[in-house]
């Protein structure tokens, strides 16, 4: 008896499998109905069913299986051609062993029969296809053979030296890892206040090893995107049949891996935007004929990764999204007002469809139109980490890109703390950190009414205070304020926080209840010393101090907006400054440390090279105006010290001013070579020149031979800056 | 109700209540919490349980009884439900014992209703009324 139940839960778990295949290789099928391969490979799955259910004694699956495997065996043997309706009934067949599949899963018994009527329809087709074909079964179009391309994109079955690994092991691993990594981090803690040399080795060695487990574990939970698209080709199809239109699907990519859990995650979003391109996006032949475009339309997925991001762009050839009737739309259902509609760009406006309450259908059909929006897609995309932004032609199609990150199990994290509490700020939304410091701090919180904003380099700042969203009393000293600058889109504020501690790797665990309308965290992880601490959500933060509520849901479209006309792999974070007669420098936000003010006093000189006294160590000066050739202008007592990192060693970088940080695509760029730049390019619309780092770096004796300096990779990376300003 | 199933007994605020032991992960003294700022009243804060996070419930606020003297050490009972482990925060344990399926009853109508939704019914022992908790609706905050 148990070996039985071994047996078809074995046949159950490869014949969902084959299926799952089979799927996608008869829509295959249809466009190529003389791959031999291919219907060799139908054949065998369908063929492989029918002997085991026999064997195990599943009688209906087994005439099933049969009638439709007779079906097969006529079309491998050339005795008559796959047409569209043949596909359906196969398909419809394939359904049906399916849902028989899934009843013996659940009862493990074949369950109500509801086949009675398919059966006969089968039959028919298998008998009819003996006779000449009848003209019951006439298509509209007869399949051109011609299109018989090579190595189709099913593969046969895994070599051996894969095993099939229970996925709540897996889950189990992940979790024990998630545990290690605590433990090491409690480790380290402790050995760091201990001071022993042989405990720190074991604890270096440990983090190693921890680290290394961590990837290993991690690597075993990624699943490639093909899984959640296989079962696209099926919906595209069924969708063309159901609409009368022809549809085309690429699929490029679908190797590309990312962690189980957000594979779960995307599943749906996915299959709502492909559906969303079927039915509002891609016309009928008909209209497409019109509009010169070729009958057939096409629609493209395509899957990389790129800066630890996996990327997803679904693109189709379709009408595109008429921004008038977008603007209209939200007019009309009070999402903005004419006057805001109007302002928007046509690339902003688009963007709108992602407001909640926004439904651009014409009807509601049965495809898309179940009161499921894109501000799902949105909501569900933005709950795991993840970015969707819409650009749109009208006429020309519309293109979705959606960024996910890899895992969510591990990530980044910087400590804060409020009313004594400690909390764990994602370093997703993080842009940047400011502490002022002095006497009078307070003075330099200024306000609108009673909105407290902070003039950053010239430009304002809204500010929230973390403490009072929370309904904590704070904690903080009186001549010290901590700001966090996040950013959610394109949109940021400033967080004032009691202090901030430092970033760590921190493992993400859910809140196992749901707090109602609690949308403030996003779930809790366990400190180095034990204790909890809780995850913010960060646009849940910004939409409950009205951040991004009203205008900024303006800000968030204007955002989105503006990322869609830069590819997004393409932005850099950047430093820039002014230098004596250079108006206008920069560097990577990644290279930089800090930036600090330094009282020109205390600038001391060591081996004849003016130094400083900075965080118990010396750091060497050096001014970047005189390494230019040029003369410094500032007159200003107080020096501003770009803290420029280069591997392990730290080079103070004297600038007359720093004037912003930008996150941008570099256009334009224009060698110039010698003198100290690496190039000049288009920065924010203006010229600036690019600092030569590892010249300088040479020319301040700091040298580090591993990390040579080389402006394409270091553009790429960490964006945080922490500045300190002393009042 | 079936006699079967033993009970775990604990006190909160004077009464004596009761789950089906089969529901009790385990028992806590000591745990400390870190508050949940925001989180509905009933929710004490959250218990690093071995490496588990671990909502903490308040059984007096949820029964809306006057809060616990601050020298007294609340006990944790970790139940396991839907959403996973949940602690419940109450006074004192008691002993498990096995109840007699005749002295069940449900809970008059009168019993205000907050607190009734939560209780799936009393046992008359001879000296005192033992109230049984349904779980799962006693952890549903939203409800």
């Amino acid at each position: 008896m148990m070996e039985d139940q071994e047996f078809v839960q074995e046949f159950l778990i490869e014949s969902n499998e084959n299926l799952t295949r089979l799927d996608s290789e008869m829509v295959e099928l249809e466009r190529r109905p003389d791959d031999h391969e291919l219907l060799a490979s139908v054949f065998r799955t369908v063929h492989t069913i029918k002997g085991t259910c026999g064997f195990l004694g599943f009688s209906r699956l087994e005439a099933l299986a049969h009638v439709t495997e007779d079906i097969l065996s006529d079309l491998r043997n050339g005795r008559r051609q796959l047409d569209t309706p043949l596909t359906s009934l196969i398909l419809e067949s394939v359904d049906a062993i399916k849902r028989i599949l899934r009843s013996i899963e659940a009862t493990s018994g074949e369950g109500e029969p509801f086949e009675s009527e398919l059966i006969p329809r089968l039959k028919q087709a298998r008998d009819g296809a003996t006779a000449p074909l009848p003209a019951a079964a006439t298509t509209t179009e007869a399949e051109s053979p011609s299109a018989t391309e090579p190595g189709s994109p099913a593969k046969g079955p895994a070599p051996d030296s894969n095993l099939r690994v229970d996925v709540g092991l897996l889950d189990k691993l992940m979790n024990l890892v998630g545990e290690l990594v605590l433990t090491r981090n409690q480790l380290v803690q402790y050995n760091a206040a201990l001071d022993d040399s042989s405990l720190n080795a074991i604890s270096q060695r440990l983090n190693l090893i921890t680290t290394e487990l961590q990837e290993g574990v991690m690597k075993t939970r990624m699943q490639p995107i093909g899984l959640v698209w296989n079962k696209l080709p099926r919906i595209v199809r069924d969708l063309s049949t159901a609409l009368g239109k022809e549809i085309e699907l690429d699929m490029d990519g679908s190797d590309t891996e990312l962690d189980r859990t957000i594979l779960e995650a995307i599943k749906d979003p996915l299959t709502h935007i492909v559906r969303n391109s079927c039915d509002h996006g891609i016309e009928t032949p008909a209209e497409r004929l019109a509009r010169g475009k070729p009958g057939k339309g096409r629609l493209a997925l395509s899957a990389f990764h790129k800066g630890g991001h996996v990327n997803i762009e679904i693109s189709d050839d379709g009408a595109g999204i008429d921004p008038a009737r977008v603007r209209l739309k939200a007019v009309e259902r009070n999402l903005l007002s004419a006057a805001q509609a109007d302002r928007l760009s046509e690339a902003e406006a688009v963007n709108l469809v992602f407001l909640p309450g926004f439904s651009t259908a014409q009807t509601v059909t049965n495809i898309s139109g179940r009161g499921v929006g894109m501000d799902v897609v949105k909501t569900h995309i933005e709950r795991i980490g993840g970015t969707v932004v819409l650009s749109s032609q009208t006429g020309q199609g519309t293109v979705v890109r959606v960024k996910i990150p890899l895992t969510l199990a591990i990530i980044p994290g910087l400590v804060v703390s409020a009313g004594g509490e400690r909390f764990v700020i994602p370093q997703m939304n993080l842009h940047e950190l400011i502490r002022v410091e002095g006497e009078n701090v307070q003075s330099r919180i200024e306000y609108i009414h009673s909105t407290p904003v902070f003039r950053r380099r010239e430009a304002l700042l809204p500010l929230t205070d973390l403490s009072r969203i929370l309904r904590l009393a704070p904690v903080r000293r009186h001549d010290e304020i901590s700001i966090v600058v996040l950013q959610v889109d394109q949109h940021r504020f400033g967080l004032i926080v009691d202090s901030i501690s430092d970033s760590q790797e921190i493992v993400v665990k859910p809140l196992a209840l749901e707090f109602k309308g609690l949308n403030c965290y996003s779930g809790a992880t366990i400190m180095g010393d034990g204790r909890i601490a809780l995850i913010l959500d960060v646009p849940g933060i910004g939409q409950m101090s009205g951040m991004l509520a009203g205008a900024g849901q303006h800000g968030r479209v204007a955002a989105a907006a503006a990322y869609t006309s830069q590819p997004a792999d393409e932005r850099k974070s950047l430093l820039l400054f002014r230098a004596g007669a250079f108006s206008r420098l920069a560097m990577p936000l990644s290279q930089v440390a800090r930036l600090e003010k330094i009282a020109a006093s205390s600038v001391e000189r060591a081996a004849g090279r003016p130094v400083v006294q900075y965080r118990g160590r010396i750091l060497p000066l050096l001014s970047v105006a005189e390494f230019l050739g040029s003369a410094s202008t500032s007159e200003d007592d107080l020096l501003h010290v770009v803290i420029y990192r280069n591997g392990a060693s730290e080079l103070g970088l004297v600038v007359d001013e720093i004037i912003d940080v930008v996150e941008e695509a570099v256009t334009n760029r224009h060698g110039c070579g010698g003198s100290g730049l690496l190039a000049s390019a288009v920065v924010a619309g203006r010229i600036t020149d690019f600092l030569d780092l590892h010249a300088l770096a040479g020319s301040a004796c700091v040298t580090d031979p591993e990390s040579l300096y080389r402006l394409e990779a270091a553009l790429a990376g960490n964006r945080v800056l922490a500045e300190e300003v002393p009042a | 109700m079936s006699t079967a199933c033993p009970y775990a007994t604990f006190r909160v605020g004077g009464h004596c209540l009761a789950i089906p032991v089969l529901e009790v992960q385990e028992v806590l003294r000591g745990q400390r919490l870190t508050p949940v700022p925001l989180a509905p009243d009933a929710v004490s804060g959250l218990i690093n349980l071995r490496g588990q996070i671990v909502p903490a419930l308040e059984m007096r606020r949820l029964l809306r009884l006057p809060p616990r003297e601050s020298e007294v050490d609340p006990l944790s009972i970790v139940v396991r439900t839907e959403h996973g482990a949940v602690s419940l925060q109450v006074d004192e344990i008691g002993d498990v014992l096995e109840l007699d399926g005749s002295t069940f009853e449900l809970p008059p109508h009168n019993v205000d209703p907050h607190v009734r939704s939560r209780l799936a019914g009393v046992y008359k022992l001879k000296d005192r009324l033992l109230l049984v908790l349904d779980i799962r609706r006693t952890v549903d905050l939203n409800g």
